[in-house]
């Protein structure tokens, strides 16, 4: 794949990046937010691969050292990411559940109980 | 953009791709049913997979299938599912003015940071990265050496989260 | 081939990659009403009657027949093509209240893992033919593909709108999460010392002399102590991926009826029904690949005995010996599903979450430990620690998971008609009325 410039891949992250914050705003479903959470994550992981492919001289900070290591590091908070996205998964629905547990009912409007 | 680097397979691949992710995109957010947002997610999850593929990065898009695709969407459905199975009416949604707005809000949001962003990015269009830099022995020998710190950290942090799910998940013991 | 060297190099790829994709499928296609009919004949002989005998039967009075043909059974060879018929002339009933487009889309997500677990399998040593891609994270492929057998029956259940379907889809998802950590732990013990995540790496390693010290004897995985308890593992994670018996918990037909495809009749019956033979099949045909040596047919390196007209022999009938291996898995898998009892669910999780994932977790140590003493003091001692390690292992695998803990919860669930205590009690003195509640 040589043809395809970086824009294209950014811009098709910045639309999903976009579209996971209308969802976080308009949809009332917990689950649902939490997975549209998870869209503008792979978004920004799109991003990241993105640059670390095409990897603008410009985006290279002095002293990181080679080119190698600079392309890795792309990578590498990809990986984090997801570890990241894989443990706040087995939380949030954890904590999700425990509140279907509790209320019967998880539409994210009706949760006010702390609202005094 | 010079017109004559673009070559028409990778650009026609990349536009089905990149079209299929977009609209699963838009599905997640539209669909009024939870379990067809989860499936547009799953779809999204894939073509980004592939896409991955395209930037030779494929150590890191079969991780994402094992991952997003394999693990994670499967416990979306399980718990959508289970929550159905407690009570069906718990998923009915209310459409109201939310919509337009949000709807506005990410209008905008998408016009500001693509008219701010994207311009001065259109010069690259060569790729720097060498051919083999997304490939199992790059990304584990990086991982094993420059990455092992936040590498443990990130164990750690999956280990308590299992630790946590786990504590919420009990039911409390009378 | 003059047209085909005209075309476009990227049309090329493309029509090298399909013929490819054509030369893994059709045999696979071909084969599964095999596998039906061998179910159904070999599962008849174990339980000692006489199965499907009859279809296919030629007629007692043709004259157009020779005479040793008339009336001549074939083992009923062709009950497989009987069932397809009834399959798909019977009626189709879909049910008024389900969600039609998962609903019919469904059966085709079972049926793709299936096929696209092949996708880097190696049937033989020629390298134009097969695979249909040698990526470079083959057995990682291989993990993600399986993992996506879940959404089929999932789906199934959710979009049948029915209560038992629903729970057989749930059953599934947390059997396959569960099985599969364990699978990707037995497959990294094997990548870690095979040091390639490429299939056909894998393949060519086992090739190489047994313990790097026998020389007429293949390497096969399943022949070294790690590799022969990474191998158990798989086999039971195997058969827990593919929903057989005895892991077939969620088309349990006493509890669930039928489970997931409870409300598929048919045709879409017969897609559900040809993913897990076809998924039998290709999982029979992973086990072969990673562990028995791929399309090798007996662990013997024919040149180093003086014998290179057999290696060339073998080389070339290649597929008939991997076809013979998938033929023995299934074997397995019908034999398994003969003997064993459905386990219950609990038992199913406390198998897969405290029995197989500690074993393959704590083979993956001794891969690790094996590895490092082999640098450091020679191949004797790596075996040597190898041995040690793998019996410690089992030892705290005895020890703390199936020690007096876990045996007190085996006895708090057993069903007792009878307290022995109390009777005992009771037959010493006669015990108080209790007060009526």
């Amino acid at each position: 794949m040589n043809g395809v410039p970086l824009v294209a891949y950014l811009g098709l992250g910045l639309f999903m990046f976009t579209c996971g914050v209308v969802g976080v705003i308009i949809r009332r479903n917990p689950i649902v937010i939490f997975m549209c959470i998870e869209l503008m994550l792979n978004a920004v992981n799109l991003t990241f691969l993105a640059f670390a492919r095409y990897m603008p001289a410009k985006m290279i900070a002095p002293g990181v050292g080679p080119l190698h290591s600079a392309t890795m590091s792309g990578q590498m908070m990809v990986i984090f990411v997801m570890a990241v996205a894989a443990a706040e998964v087995a939380v949030g629905l954890g904590i999700i559940m425990a509140i279907f547990r509790l209320r019967n009912n998880v539409d994210i409007d009706e949760m006010n109980l702390l609202r005094g | 953009m010079n017109t004559s680097q673009l070559n028409i397979p990778d650009t026609v691949f990349f536009a089905v791709l990149a079209g299929i992710a977009a609209l699963a995109a838009i599905g997640v957010v539209a669909f009024p049913n939870a379990v067809r947002s989860a499936l547009c997610l799953v779809v999204n999850f894939f073509m980004l997979a592939f896409l991955y593929f395209t930037l030779n990065c494929e150590m890191l898009g079969i991780t994402q299938i094992v991952v997003y695709t394999g693990a994670i969407m499967v416990l979306f459905l399980f718990v959508i599912m289970l929550l159905n199975l407690g009570s069906p009416q718990a998923f009915f949604e209310r459409r109201d003015l939310k919509w337009i707005g949000g709807g506005l809000f990410g209008l905008g949001l998408l016009v500001v940071v693509g008219s701010q962003v994207l311009p001065p990015l259109l010069k690259f269009t060569q790729v720097r990265a060498e051919a083999t830099f997304g490939s199992p022995q790059s990304v584990g020998l990086s991982l094993f050496s420059d990455y092992l710190y936040p590498f443990e950290i990130v164990s750690v942090l999956l280990l308590i989260g299992i630790v946590g799910s786990i504590l919420l998940a009990k039911r409390r013991i009378e | 081939m003059g047209w085909y060297h005209h075309l476009n190099p990227v049309l090329q790829d493309v029509l090298n990659a399909l013929g490819r994709v054509l030369l893994f499928l059709v045999p696979v296609l071909l084969l599964v009403p095999g596998c039906i009919w061998w179910e159904r004949r070999f599962l008849s002989w174990m339980q000692d009657r006489i199965g499907p005998n009859r279809v296919g039967t030629l007629p007692k009075n043709a004259k157009w027949l020779p005479g040793f043909l008339r009336g001549r059974s074939f083992f009923g060879l062709l009950q497989p093509i009987a069932d397809g018929v009834k399959l798909f002339i019977k009626e189709d009933i879909t049910p008024a209240t389900i969600d039609r487009a998962i609903y019919f889309f469904a059966p085709a997500v079972a049926l793709f893992p299936a096929f696209a677990l092949g996708g880097v399998m190696p049937w033989g040593p020629y390298r134009n033919l097969t695979p249909i891609a040698d990526v470079n994270v083959g057995v990682l492929y291989m993990l993600a593909v399986s993992s996506l057998g879940v959404y089929g029956i999932v789906l199934a259940g959710y979009a049948s709108n029915n209560k038992y379907s629903l729970m057989g889809g749930l059953r599934s998802s947390a059997q396959l999460i569960s099985y599969e950590l364990a699978m990707g732990m037995s497959l990294a013990c094997i990548v870690l010392a095979n040091a390639s995540l490429k299939l056909t790496d894998m393949v060519d390693a086992q090739m190489q002399p047994l313990w790097g010290a026998v020389p007429f004897l293949q390497n096969w995985f399943i022949l070294t102590p790690f590799g022969f308890v990474s191998a158990c593992v798989f086999l039971i994670c195997m058969v827990a991926e593919t929903n057989r018996a005895p892991f077939d918990l969620p088309e349990a037909e006493n509890e669930l009826i039928a489970g997931y495809h409870t409300e598929y009749s048919s045709m879409k019956f017969a897609v559900f029904f040809m993913g897990e033979y076809a998924a039998m099949f290709v999982f029979s045909g992973v086990f072969a690949t990673v562990f028995l040596g791929g399309w090798n047919p007996l662990p013997i390196r024919w040149a180093t005995i003086g014998a290179p007209g057999v290696q060339h022999f073998v080389e070339l009938t290649a597929p008939i010996w991997f076809l013979l291996k998938c033929a023995i898995g299934i074997t397995v898998y019908i034999w398994i599903r003969a003997t064993l009892p459905r386990l219950r669910y609990d038992q199913l999780m406390a198998l897969g979450w405290k029995s197989l994932l500690p074993l393959a977790t704590g083979n993956f140590i001794v891969v690790a430990l094996w590895i490092m003493a082999t640098r450091l003091y020679g191949a004797g001692a790596g075996w040597g620690v190898s041995v040690l390690a793998l019996i410690l292992v089992f030892g705290i695998y005895k020890a703390f998971l199936q020690g007096p803990k876990a045996k007190n919860e085996l006895v708090r669930r057993q069903v007792r008609l009878v307290d022995p205590a109390r009777s005992t009690a009771a037959l010493a003195k006669p015990e108080p009325e209790a007060p009526a509640l």
